[in-house]
């Protein structure tokens, strides 16, 4: 599931990838963060504008107080230190800001100096997660769509002024499946702390990569591009791939990459210049003089150090430590992600066997509503499957029953005739199978493995005919081998 | 510092604004500009070695609002100030390139 080593695609011999990730998030305000327009996606354009988010002449922006508060429970998720800040104007001529300037925080940003850790144990520091606003939505119209043959472009300030956090990650990450563990692992922390939904489909969380190679063993930092246009890991993790083998190409043909901006092309798995990365200095920051420095009291850090849930990190070790070694990682750290650890720890605590309750769920139950399986009757089901009574086919489609709110397992299994063959029966069976079918059995005998394993599917698919499916294949395949062991 | 802008300079800060002027006019702006320099490079001048940084002129910290909820402006009398509008929205020239 998460950054398994290992499993990186490799360079070029001798290269090795250095990857920052810049990660945008829309905080899940009612309002906007300097008006008290409503955040909300969806609604009708420019229905959410009033004058200081048009930028019209002699309003004033307001600092939204709850956009603070939840930039700063991320930034205390993340370690970071929080500081006293100042918002600055970014400075650009476009009209997605009808101001002409975008507020953002430069040289003092809320929170500096954080780390993420990953689940497989590697640290990403944090350089920084600054609040500013985001833009308007402007749409290219004409031309196929496309930015440069467009006839004219339309204009939505809804989304203009929406609060965000850019979390900015140090060059620390090494590898594809690495940077979506990073942004998986971020998300978790962002529904966590409750401070925004995090869909990066919908565009509330949007990542750049900033990617370069440098050879393998060195510290240095070679020209970078960043990528845009990432709307999803699969993409994300594709882009990582083909820039860093752009510039290993280059670099090994004696050229070298240019400082730009490029864009994802998912339909076509390449990467397109875009405009040359302005400098900082083309943005000429300045403090913004309509607004005031936060300053936050110690007291302010500390009763939101108080407040903070238990992160992801924590929470797959408390379910490990429930588990008592027999939940897998990857199975913790996909329950914390979808919120079901604490179903699968109340079922252990229940008498649940942790392995099997972790998997079941883990595996059958990537639902988006799974409210009705209540702890007790995950114990119940997992008894079930563990005594025999049910196959793990069997478990698997009553757990999809009790999570559309079916009820108990045991009424369900009942309803569906669900009743695992008591042993006797099926050993019965079973011998019956391998006298009506004398020559395969011989073959399975005296069988290689993989003859013997071809062999075994036959004869259990047989078994399962005869049961009409109620048989346990795991127990099937028991028997055939105590069979096998016992011929004379 | 001199504090003097070059045409040229003033050429690109005119170019980072989208906007266009004669040599004459980059002339005189760039005087202007360094004009602003010039009275900036005078305070410079004094010794501030004991005087804390200030980043405004307000004793001022945590001005805030609370998250509510206030009644934007009517639809109909924002776009009837614009220029030229389409489906609801601002309808502007073509932009060439994307958003910096």
């Amino acid at each position: 599931m998460s950054g398994a080593p290992g499993r990186e695609a490799a360079l070029g011999d001798g290269w090795e990838l250095v990857v920052g990730l810049e990660v945008h998030v829309e905080l899940s305000t009612a309002t906007k963060l300097f008006c008290g327009c409503a955040n909300r996606f969806g609604d009708e354009p420019n229905t959410n504008v009033c004058p200081v988010c048009l930028g019209l002449p002699g309003s004033l922006p307001v600092v939204n107080a709850a956009a603070v508060d939840f930039a700063m429970r991320l930034g205390r998720a993340l370690g970071c230190e929080a500081r006293g800040a100042v918002f600055a104007r970014k400075n650009y001529f476009y009209p997605d800001m009808p101001k002409a300037y975008q507020i953002s925080q430069y040289d003092q940003p809320t929170n500096t100096d954080g780390r993420l850790e990953l689940p497989g144990g590697h640290t990403v520091g944090i350089e920084r997660a600054h609040i500013e606003e985001d833009t308007g939505k402007t749409t290219h119209i004409g031309g196929g769509g496309r930015i440069h043959d467009a006839d004219y472009a339309l204009v939505d300030y809804n989304r203009a002024g929406v609060p965000l956090v850019e979390i900015v990650s140090r060059p620390d990450i090494r590898g594809a499946e690495q940077a979506r563990a990073y942004v998986r692992e971020l998300r978790a922390i962002l529904l966590a702390v409750g401070v925004s939904d995090a869909r990066m489909e919908e565009g509330s969380m949007r990542v750049d990569a900033n990617v370069s190679v440098r050879p393998a063993g060195s510290d240095e930092l070679r020209t970078r591009c960043e990528i845009k246009n990432l709307s999803s890991l699969r993409a994300l993790g594709r882009a990582i791939v083909y820039e860093a083998q752009r510039h290993v190409d280059l670099w090994s043909g004696g050229e070298r990459p240019r400082q730009e901006t490029r864009h994802w092309d998912e339909a076509n798995g390449r990467t397109t210049p875009g405009r040359s990365k302005e400098d900082a200095d083309d943005y000429r920051y300045f403090q913004d003089p309509d607004l005031v420095p936060l300053a936050p009291a110690a007291e302010t850090v500390a009763a939101i150090d108080a407040a903070l849930p238990p992160l992801p990190a924590a929470r797959r070790a408390d379910l490990a430590a429930d588990g008592g070694g027999a939940v897998s990682a990857e199975d913790a750290a996909l329950l914390v992600e979808r919120g079901q650890d604490g179903l699968v720890r109340a079922a252990i605590a229940a008498g649940a066997d942790p392995g099997v309750a972790a998997t079941r769920v883990a595996n059958d139950l990537a639902v988006e509503d799974w409210a009705p399986v209540t702890p007790e009757g995950l114990a119940a089901l997992v008894a079930m499957e563990t005594s025999g009574r049910l196959t793990a086919t069997q478990s698997k489609q009553v757990l999809a029953e009790m999570a559309e709110g079916g009820g108990f397992p045991d009424a369900i299994a009942e309803r569906r005739g669900f009743q695992a063959m008591a042993g006797d029966d099926l050993a019965a069976v079973v011998d019956q199978v391998i006298s009506e079918n004398a020559e395969a059995w011989s073959r399975f005998c005296a069988g290689d493995e993989a003859e013997r394993k071809k062999l075994a599917g036959f004869l259990t698919g047989q078994v399962m005919r005869a049961t009409r499916g109620q048989a346990d294949g795991a127990a099937v395949n028991r028997l055939l081998a105590a069979r096998a062991r016992s011929r004379p | 510092m001199s504090g003097r802008i070059t045409r040229d300079e003033a050429a690109h800060v005119a170019r980072l604004a989208r906007l266009r002027f004669s040599d004459e006019e980059l002339d005189e702006l760039a005087a202007q500009l360094s004009a602003v320099l010039d009275h900036a490079a005078d305070v410079e001048a004094l010794d501030v070695t004991d005087i804390a940084p200030t980043s405004h002129p307000h004793p001022l910290v945590n001005v805030t609002r609370a998250d509510e909820v206030r009644p934007s402006l009517d639809r109909d009398e924002v776009l009837a100030q614009a220029p030229s509008v389409d489906d609801g929205q601002f309808r502007v020239p073509p932009i060439l390139g994307e958003a910096p």
